[in-house]
C-alpha cells in the first residue's frame, strides 16, 4: 500500500541522529520531543481523524505512567510486562470515558470541558490515594537494568521511543487505510451525514478514544521508564494535555507525520526559549499557550497544511454563537 | 415495501407531523409534496431513524423498523440524502462516495473501486479527485445522490435533490433519477419543482400541517381543490377555475 515507504525513510533519519548528536542534553531533548510525538499522536487519532478536541489527554498519559510504577513497585514484574499492563491501564479508562460520554452524546465544547474534568479529577485522586503514593508521589528506580527495558542511558531511552514513533506512524498510517479511518474521518467532517450513509458513531468514537488512550498511555509507561519519579500535578496536570494537542496543530492534525514534525519544532522552540531566558519554571506552559493562538489564528492547518490544502483546519471547540449551521434534522 | 402508520412528532407544542400514514410498494417512484413548514423532512427524519416518533410504526420490507437507528436501517437498505447537503467537505469526491460504499465492502480498495463505479454511474467520474467543498451546488447535490447510492439501498429518501438547481441542471438529474428506479431502487422523494415531480413520480402525497391532506395519481393530485388551497390560500382553487371563465367573458 501507498504511504509506508516514507515512514522507512523517517525511520533511518531517527535512526541516523544518535550517530549527529551524541550530548546526552541533546539526546534528551531528542527524547522529550519523541515523548510528546507519542503523546500528540494519541491525540491526533481521536483529535485529528475522528474529530474530538480532547483537552485532558494528560488523564491517559498519567494513567499509562501510574499503572507501570504501581505494577512495579508493588509485584516487582518484569518491566515489559507493565509496560503493556500500563498501556492496557490507559486503555481501559479511554473505554470508560468515551462509553460515559460518547454515550449521551456529548460533542464539541462539551466533551472537550469532560475531557478536562476527568484529567483533573485524577490528579486530584492521585494526588490522595495511598496507591498512587498521595502528595508525594512514586519512585520506581531500585534497580536499573537496560536488558529489560529500563534505561539507565539517554541514548537506549532514545532508541526505544524512536522504536515507538515509528510503530505507532505505521498503525496511523495503516487506519489511514481502512475502513475505520474512513469512518473515523466522516465523522470528524460531518457526523449526521456519516449515520445516514450506516457509520455507528459510539462505535467508532469509542474505538477511535481507546486507540488513542492506548497510544498516549504508552508515551507514559515510557516515561516512568525513563524518568523514575512520578507525581499527580505532572502526569496528570496540564502541562502533558496541552503538549498532546499541540503538536498535531503545529504539525497538521489528521496526518500521519503531523505530531512528529510538530513535536520537533515545538522542542526546538522550548530549548530556544529556555537558552534566553533561563530556566523559568511554568514558563513552557506560557510558550505553549502563545504557540497555540498563533498557530489557530494564522495556520490552522499547521505546518503540514502549508503544503497540503487537505489537512484540516483546527478549530478549538469553543461555542459558535453567531452563523452557526442550522442542524439539518431539526429542519420541518 | 414502506408501510408509515400513524406517525406523530411533536415538538413542544407543535404538532410538526400528525397520524402521517403512506405506502411505498416496490419500483416506485412516490412523491411526498406540501407547502413549506408542512412536516416533510421531520416525516422523513422519523422514517429514517434521526427523530423518534411520538405515536406511530415504520415497516420496511415487512418488518418494523419504528426508531432504529439511521446507522442500522441504512446496512438494511434504507438510505437517506439531506436536504441541505452534507458533504465531508474536506475530503475528496471519491472519499466522499467510499464512505457510503464501506456500508457492504470493507476493504479500502474495494470501496474506492465501488466509488469510482457510482461516481461514473452518476456522471461525477472528472470530479473523483477534487475536494468536495470546491463542487458547485449541482455537484453537491450529485454528490448527496452518489453518497446515498454507494451503500447499495433498497429505498431511497431523496430530500428535495433538485432544489437550487437551475432548469437545465434538473434536466440533466432527471434521467438519472430514472436510471436508479430502473435499476430496481425504490425511491421516495420529497420535491417541489413540479414539473420535475409530475415527470418522475407514479403517485403523490401531499402533506399539509403535518397532515396527509391528499394522495393518488400525481396529475390528480396537483389538480386536488384541498392541495390549491394548501399552497394557495383559503378559496383559490375557486377563484383559479373562475379565472378562465372571467377570461372568456372579458372577451
Amino acid at each position: 500500500m501507498r504511504g509506508y515507504r516514507s515512514i522507512i525513510a523517517v525511520a533511518v533519519i531517527l535512526a541516523l541522529i544518535p550517530l549527529v548528536v551524541t550530548s546526552n542534553l541533546w539526546l534528551n531533548i531528542a527524547f522529550t520531543a519523541l515523548l510528546a510525538c507519542l503523546l500528540g499522536q494519541g491525540w491526533n487519532i481521536l483529535g485529528g481523524y475522528a474529530g474530538q478536541f480532547s483537552f485532558g489527554h494528560a488523564v491517559f498519559f498519567g494513567t499509562g505512567a501510574y499503572v507501570t510504577a504501581i505494577v512495579m513497585t508493588t509485584t516487582g514484574i518484569n518491566p515489559w510486562a507493565a509496560f503493556v499492563l500500563g498501556i492496557g491501564g490507559g486503555a481501559l479508562v479511554g473505554a470508560a470515558i468515551g462509553f460515559l460520554v460518547f454515550r449521551y452524546g456529548l460533542r464539541g465544547s462539551y466533551f472537550a470541558l469532560v475531557t478536562l474534568a476527568f484529567a483533573e479529577v485524577f490528579r486530584v485522586l492521585a494526588n490522595t490515594m495511598a496507591i498512587t503514593g498521595g502528595g508525594s508521589g512514586l519512585v520506581v528506580a531500585s534497580n536499573l537494568r537496560p536488558e529489560i527495558f529500563q534505561q539507565t542511558s539517554r541514548l537506549g531511552a532514545y532508541a526505544v521511543a524512536a522504536v515507538l514513533v515509528v510503530g505507532v506512524l505505521f498503525i496511523t498510517r495503516a487506519l489511514e487505510n481502512s475502513r475505520t479511518g474512513a469512518y473515523f474521518v466522516a465523522i470528524r467532517e460531518n457526523e449526521d451525514a456519516a449515520r445516514a450513509l450506516g457509520v455507528d458513531p459510539f462505535g467508532f468514537k469509542l474505538r477511535a478514544i481507546v486507540l488513542s488512550a492506548a497510544i498516549t498511555a504508552m508515551g507514559g509507561a515510557l516515561y516512568v521508564q525513563v524518568f523514575p519519579y512520578i507525581d499527580a500535578p505532572l502526569m496528570y496536570g496540564p502541562r502533558y494535555s496541552v503538549e498532546a494537542l499541540l503538536v498535531p496543530i503545529i504539525g497538521g492534525m489528521g496526518t500521519v507525520f503531523g505530531p512528529l514534525l510538530g513535536a520537533v519544532v515545538l522542542h526546538l522552540l522550548a530549548e530556544a526559549a529556555t537558552m534566553v531566558t533561563g530556566d523559568i519554571a511554568g514558563l513552557n506552559l506560557v510558550l505553549y499557550g502563545l504557540v497555540l493562538v498563533l498557530m489557530v489564528r494564522f495556520l490552522p492547518r499547521g505546518l503540514i497544511g502549508l503544503f497540503d490544502p487537505r489537512v484540516p483546519k483546527a478549530r478549538l471547540p469553543l461555542p459558535r454563537i453567531a452563523g452557526r449551521r442550522r442542524r439539518e434534522a431539526g429542519d420541518a | 415495501m414502506l408501510e408509515v402508520r400513524g406517525l406523530t412528532k411533536r415538538f413542544g407544542g407543535l404538532l410538526a407531523v400528525n397520524e402521517a400514514s403512506l405506502d411505498v410498494s416496490e419500483g416506485e417512484i412516490v412523491g411526498l409534496i406540501g407547502p413549506n413548514g408542512a412536516g416533510k423532512t421531520t416525516l422523513f427524519a422519523m422514517v429514517s431513524g434521526f427523530h423518534k416518533p411520538d405515536a406511530g410504526s415504520v415497516r420496511f420490507q415487512g418488518e418494523e423498523i419504528t426508531g432504529l437507528s439511521p446507522h442500522v436501517l441504512a446496512g438494511r437498505g434504507l438510505t437517506r440524502t439531506f436536504q441541505i447537503v452534507q458533504p465531508f467537505a474536506g475530503v475528496t469526491v471519491r472519499e466522499n462516495i467510499a464512505v457510503g460504499a464501506h456500508l457492504r465492502h470493507r476493504g479500502r480498495r474495494e470501496a474506492l473501486a465501488t466509488a469510482e463505479a457510482v461516481a461514473e454511474r452518476v456522471g461525477m467520474r472528472e470530479m473523483l479527485d477534487n475536494p468536495a467543498d470546491s463542487l458547485t451546488v449541482a455537484g453537491r447535490k450529485r454528490l448527496e445522490v452518489a453518497k446515498a447510492l454507494a451503500t447499495e439501498p433498497r429505498l431511497l429518501l431523496f430530500d428535495e435533490v433538485l432544489a437550487g438547481l437551475n432548469p437545465s441542471e434538473i434536466r440533466d438529474i432527471l434521467p438519472l433519477i430514472r436510471s436508479l428506479r430502473d435499476g430496481g431502487i425504490t425511491i421516495l422523494m420529497i420535491e417541489h419543482v413540479m414539473q420535475a415531480v409530475m415527470s418522475l413520480c407514479d403517485r403523490a402525497y401531499v402533506l399539509n400541517n403535518g397532515a396527509i391532506i391528499a394522495s393518488g395519481d400525481t396529475r390528480a393530485v396537483a389538480s386536488d381543490p384541498a392541495v390549491i388551497e394548501a399552497y394557495l390560500g383559503h378559496g383559490a382553487a375557486q377563484r383559479l377555475r373562475a379565472a378562465p371563465a372571467e377570461a372568456a367573458a372579458d372577451a
